[in-house]
């Protein structure tokens, strides 16, 4: 099944299909008494799941012993930044009317931001460098440079739980699901979990 | 910008139909009020409908801006006891039952005890009062509110000179209000003012918006609107009044100190610890827009706080 032609452009219109909800809720339907907020948020937690999705896919090809799990990884990461990318854009044009010094100066001064526009600012290259080129190219320093995946996903969390007033139960439900994510890659976890062929 | 229109006061608007027809319909809440008057000392107990609200004094205070539309003030609610979601409360307290309420007062006053709502209300003018809303998270609306100025209120229980401040409670009963069952905030929900501030004329006892009874969401069947103050501070559904002589506790300061002073007064110029209070995003509006000092009741309330330093009473 994850070998079949139609897997890929399958799995593309799946983490299309948030956008196309939030496109079609703002054409024919709407978006709540607050639009602004409600794409900043749902962009937000798009980008934050399929975040999760990524890194669930190498434990996932371990459990099973079918490295075809690997094939969806980069167009996985692929939507993590351009959820990201709008979750930003949507903040920098309708929070800050484009205007620079007043988006550095909300950087600089709110920890949660400063968290989220770091997070933002390390997923740059990840995406820049998942290109098979890059790969190639950066060698074994790929690997070393795409580990900052980890940094990313505690930084995201972080800056979730910060700017919640009161109920945390959303963003504490993400980050089980992230810690857990975290463990498994653990190498006493990792090998205890990896599928052994031939063993019953 | 703020019109406060007195009795005597004699403009167009008031020869033009619309006047004559709303006269005509306080003709007929007093003739309601006379006769309901008479029933009520024979049948304590009946179910009460929600509380009337026609015949109420149009525009006594307007605001040259637009209004936040029915359908978004009323759908956007911060209103955790009946959930933490903004859209909750719209869906979780459609059936809330708010007949027959009644509202207990303690404390440093003459006339102390439980009081049916309606009495409490009763002969007074029920104003139609538009005032900005400022939320302390960086939103804002605009609503034209039903009710009475609570000063008005409060001087009929006769508060003594060791009255400072005045403590207000939402109900609790958690199977009434679903988002009690969980504890997110300690309940009930507790608020407090200073007696100068209750005693504000801005300050109001509301019990309708848009014409209409209170909808259940904005806090039926009556709450506080403090409009120069974020709106956490405007509490809802209140079912206990106190007269104290010291700063009673307040809800969100309990929850978390240094975000959510016992002041609590619209400020750009003070933030909050996570985010800027200098913007507010008015609902319906794409960009955001200063914020005013006071939420623009500058004029109004500014005096309160002469000499006090605003940075340390957040």
């Amino acid at each position: 099944m994850l070998k079949h032609p139609l897997a890929k452009p399958l799995f593309f219109i799946f983490c299309l299909l948030p956008l196309l909800w939030i496109v079609a809720n703002a054409v024919f339907g709407d978006l709540g008494a607050n639009p602004v907020e409600t794409v900043t948020h749902q962009t937000g937690d798009w980008a934050l799941r399929l975040l999760l999705l990524t890194l669930l896919l190498t434990p996932l090809k371990n459990w099973t012993g079918n490295p075809q799990w690997i094939r969806f990884r980069r167009m996985a990461g692929l939507f993590v930044y351009f959820y990201a990318f709008c979750h930003f854009s949507i903040w920098y044009l309708a929070d800050h009317g484009l205007d620079v010094l007043s988006m550095l100066n909300d950087i600089k001064d709110r920890p949660y931001i400063t968290l989220g526009f770091t997070a933002f600012v390390l997923l740059t290259p990840l995406a820049l460098t998942s290109n098979r080129w890059m790969m190639k190219k950066l060698g074994k320093h790929w690997k070393s440079l795409h580990r900052l995946v980890y940094l990313i996903l505690v930084l995201v969390i972080a800056h979730y739980l910060w700017l919640v007033k009161a109920d945390y139960r959303e963003p504490i439900v993400y980050a089980l699901i992230g810690g857990l994510l975290l463990l498994l890659r653990l190498p006493v976890i990792r090998q205890n979990l990896l599928y052994k062929q031939g063993v019953s | 910008m703020i019109k406060i229109k007195q009795k005597s006061d004699l403009n167009e608007s008031e020869v033009t139909p619309e006047a004559i027809y709303h006269k005509r319909r306080e003709f007929l809440k007093y003739g309601s009020m006379l006769s309901s008057a008479l029933i009520l000392n024979t049948v304590s107990s009946r179910l009460q409908a929600s509380v009337d609200v026609t015949g109420y004094k149009q525009g006594v205070i307007t605001l040259d801006e637009e209004l936040t539309p029915f359908k978004d003030s009323t759908r956007y609610n911060n209103f955790y006891e009946f959930g933490t979601d903004k859209s909750d409360p719209a869906r979780n307290a459609k059936d809330f039952d708010t007949s027959n309420w009644s509202i207990e007062v303690s404390g440093a006053c003459e006339k102390k005890g439980e009081f049916m709502l309606e009495d409490i209300l009763q002969g007074m003018d029920i104003e139609e009062r538009i005032y900005r809303l400022r939320c302390v998270e960086a939103w804002s609306m605009v609503i034209p509110w039903l009710g009475v100025p609570l000063g008005k209120v409060l001087q009929t229980f006769k508060p003594t000179s060791s009255a400072k401040y005045v403590a207000f409670e939402t109900l609790h009963d958690p199977t009434r209000m679903p988002g009690q069952q969980r504890a997110v905030l300690d309940w009930p929900y507790v608020e407090g003012l200073r007696i100068d501030e209750a005693m504000h004329p801005l300050t109001l006892l509301a019990v309708g918006m848009y014409g209409k009874t209170m909808p259940n969401q904005n806090g039926a069947p009556v709450r506080l609107v403090i409009p120069w103050k974020y709106g956490f501070k405007s509490i809802k559904s209140i079912v206990r009044i106190k007269f104290t002589d010291r700063e009673p506790p307040t809800t969100w300061n309990l929850s978390s100190p240094r975000e959510y002073g016992f002041y609590s007064n619209v400020n750009p110029e003070v933030d909050h610890p996570r985010w800027s209070q200098a913007r507010e995003r008015r609902i319906g509006e794409f960009f955001k827009r200063e914020t005013l000092m006071f939420n623009g009741y500058a004029e109004e309330v500014a005096s309160l706080y002469s000499g006090m330093d605003l940075k340390k009473f957040y």
